[in-house]
């Protein structure tokens, strides 16, 4: 298989359970870089802390495991120095939205050119099932005994208001397009985010009653739909997948480029 | 040729130095006292092409630095206080995958928000022991600007020697008296670059694997080795373990690195030390006070004598207990609730002839301040 160049198989088994939708991820994200043809030494994954960060560490690129939410803020000093480096940062929910929520909305803001994917499962996954700002209201983890009142994030509202330039969602259902949306994030030149609705059936699943892994993909299928689809205006309920957003703006790097050419004339 | 004579602060000496040094990737988020690094990094470094980040807090800037040595350059960021609380979990990233980095904490009066405008030396400890976890580092300090540069520029030197993050300690006093600072020439203090692997592309790199003398030659990320980088205890490939015998080595290569070298990294001046019955010890901005009660004294013929101490930590224990072998009383000047006094204690042997002059209360602790305290040791009141 084609994607096999880019694992480093040495350090397989993977610590993920079975059914966990990450290797999902990992693999039509491969796909993707596959398809683009990136040549290895030129990708640089930076990833954070959880389960989804540790996809780093399985990838043949130059990678970066670095602190819980933080994978950002060390991305844009390696995308700052080397900008000819193509960066992707895999991120959790919580890892990129509770912790590192405020670089987050910086880097989108700044419009510097990563891929921000974020692997979203609802759940804290590595430290055993608590819940997280994207688990939304009702929900049991080991945290909400009595179910969640906390209100979620909704990743997509949130990238827009906060400037990043290519924004899309889709679930790890829907593979096909986790590679499409992650080669068009990639090709982008600005701040892109790919939410990716990932299942892990370990504690979101099994607390939430939501059966094992073909049944929490099986629902992703069913309450998602394409962006303005018919079924959307029948069910307001259904989530949209598709992207909402592909604009060019000044890119940091590009703008900072301009910005020493005016010093150095100066 | 004349060298070139400035008047300016310490904070503007720090950032000359780094560039001297070689530094060419900087990013901050102001804070008083050390924002005026901050300020002349973002004047400086376009003009020579290199890179300067206003990031949205010291976390990120702290680790964007991180990322942007490991792609080759050298760093630095600085801060103050509150700032450099928030820094201790990436300092400890630094510290376990071995990254080379400076951190310039420009003290102010703590804790908390504390005194922003006002000087301190309160983060020595923090210096030593603010992140997490077993660990070594070097922290240099100075109390003029002369000294500040060369301090700055082995900063760099060390970090990249010993693959660590290096602590500037410096306080809001000298960073922002101003004060005459001759420019060194090109060539005058040694700048020491990466250690970069002699691995050819394709060979197996083990980026953690260490030399024979204990270091670990880099490869630039981007570059031709591809590897792992992770906070995680990790193998010779990067790659987290929890191998018990793996584990122990890298924690013992992380404090040996360092400790074993402390003779190298110790840095200070002595002043009339040869005969001298009371010993001060002192270091950065209370230093300057040290010194001129030290030199005031001496006219007077007093046998008092000045080890100013510039690096920190690994503390210098062999040097301290050597220099105060014959004093009879030993007394550290700082401006804390007493920091390196501890060290000092442990350092010396008859630890009951060491003295603490402190002040504490936001103002430059003075030569009254010191004398006092000498009178009540010397058992003559004030
Ligand atoms: C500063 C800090 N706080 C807390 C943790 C503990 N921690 C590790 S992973 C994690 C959450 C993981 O959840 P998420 O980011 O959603 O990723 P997942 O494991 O579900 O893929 C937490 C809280 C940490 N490593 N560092
Ligand atoms: S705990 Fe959940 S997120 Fe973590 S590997 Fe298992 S299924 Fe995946």
């Amino acid at each position: 298989m084609a994607i096999d160049q880019y694992l480093r198989k040495r350090f397989f088994p993977h610590i993920w359970c079975a059914g966990c939708g990450h290797g999902i991820v990992l693999n039509n994200m491969l796909r993707a870089v596959d398809q683009l043809q990136i040549n290895q030494n030129e990708m640089v994954m930076v990833s954070g802390i959880g389960c989804s960060s540790r996809i780093s560490g399985y990838v043949d690129f130059h990678s970066l495991h670095t602190l819980h939410g933080r994978a950002l803020a060390f991305a844009t000093g390696v995308k700052m120095s080397q900008p000819n480096l193509t960066v992707i940062c895999p991120m959790g929910d919580g890892d990129a939205l509770a912790i590192g929520g405020n670089h987050f909305i910086h880097a989108c803001r700044r419009n510097m050119d990563l891929t921000a994917i974020v692997m979203n499962n609802r759940i804290y996954g590595m430290t055993g099932g608590q819940f997280s700002p994207l688990s939304g209201t009702g929900i049991t983890a080991t945290t909400s005994p009595q179910k969640t009142i906390d209100r979620e994030f909704d990743i997509i509202s949130l990238s827009l208001a906060s400037g990043a330039t290519f924004v899309a969602r889709t679930t790890a259902y829907h593979y096909k397009e986790i590679t499409n949306y992650i080669k068009e994030a990639l090709q982008h030149p600005g701040f892109s985010v790919v939410e990716i609705l990932s299942q892990c059936p370990t504690h979101f699943g099994r607390r939430n009653k939501q059966g094992d892994a073909t049944e929490m993909l099986q629902r992703y299928r069913q309450n998602t739909t394409s962006i303005g689809s018919e079924a959307k205006q029948k069910n307001p309920e259904l989530i949209e997948r598709g992207i909402f957003r592909q604009e060019t703006a000044p890119e940091y790097c590009a703008e900072y480029a301009e910005l020493i050419n005016r010093a150095q004339q100066s | 040729m004349r060298q070139r004579t400035e008047f300016i602060q310490g904070n503007e000496t720090c950032v000359r130095a780094a560039l001297y040094a070689g530094l060419d990737f900087f990013a901050g988020y102001p804070i008083t006292p050390s924002s005026e690094i901050t300020e002349h990094m973002a004047a400086h470094l376009p003009r020579i092409g290199g890179s300067f980040l206003q990031m949205e807090d010291e976390i990120s800037s702290l680790c964007s630095i991180i990322g942007a040595s490991l792609t080759g350059h050298k760093v630095m960021t600085a801060t103050s206080g509150p700032g450099f609380s928030l820094m201790q979990e990436a300092l400890g990233f630094a510290v376990m995958t071995e990254i080379p980095c400076v951190i310039a904490d420009v003290q102010r009066g703590g804790p908390s928000t504390g005194l922003p405008t006002h000087g301190s030396q309160g983060d020595v400890y923090q210096a030593r022991w603010g992140t997490q976890g077993d660990h070594a580092i070097i922290s240099l300090t100075a109390s003029n600007h002369q000294d500040l540069f060369a301090m700055t520029v082995e900063a760099f030197n060390m970090a990249e020697t010993f693959r660590t993050p290096v602590v500037l300690l410096l306080d809001e006093i000298t960073g922002h008296m101003r004060e005459p600072l001759t420019l060194p020439r090109e060539g005058e203090i040694p700048v020491i670059e990466r250690l970069r692997t002699s691995v050819p592309e394709g060979v197996d790199y083990h980026p953690y694997l260490p030399r024979e003398d204990g270091r670990l030659p880099m490869s630039d990320f981007g570059g031709k080795h591809r590897y792992n980088v992770t906070g995680l205890y990790h193998d010779m490939w990067g790659f987290p373990t929890t191998d018990p015998k793996v584990i122990h080595g890298l924690i013992h290569h992380l404090m040996d690195k360092i400790e074993n070298h402390a003779h190298e990294i110790t840095r200070y001046r002595e002043y009339y030390l040869d005969d001298a019955h009371t010993v001060l010890i002192s270091y950065g901005c209370s230093a300057r006070t040290a010194l001129h009660v030290v030199t005031s004294r001496r006219r007077r013929g007093e046998k008092l004598g000045l080890l100013e101490i510039q690096s920190l930590w690994p503390f210098p224990a062999e040097l301290v207990r050597a220099k105060c072998e014959h004093a009879h009383y030993i007394l550290v000047v700082e401006m804390n609730m007493g920091q390196v006094v501890h060290e000092v204690k442990k350092a010396v042997q008859d630890p009951e002839r060491v003295y603490l002059a402190n002040r504490v209360d936001g103002e430059f602790i003075t030569p009254t301040d010191v004398r006092n305290i000498m009178r009540l040791v010397h058992g003559r009141g004030v």
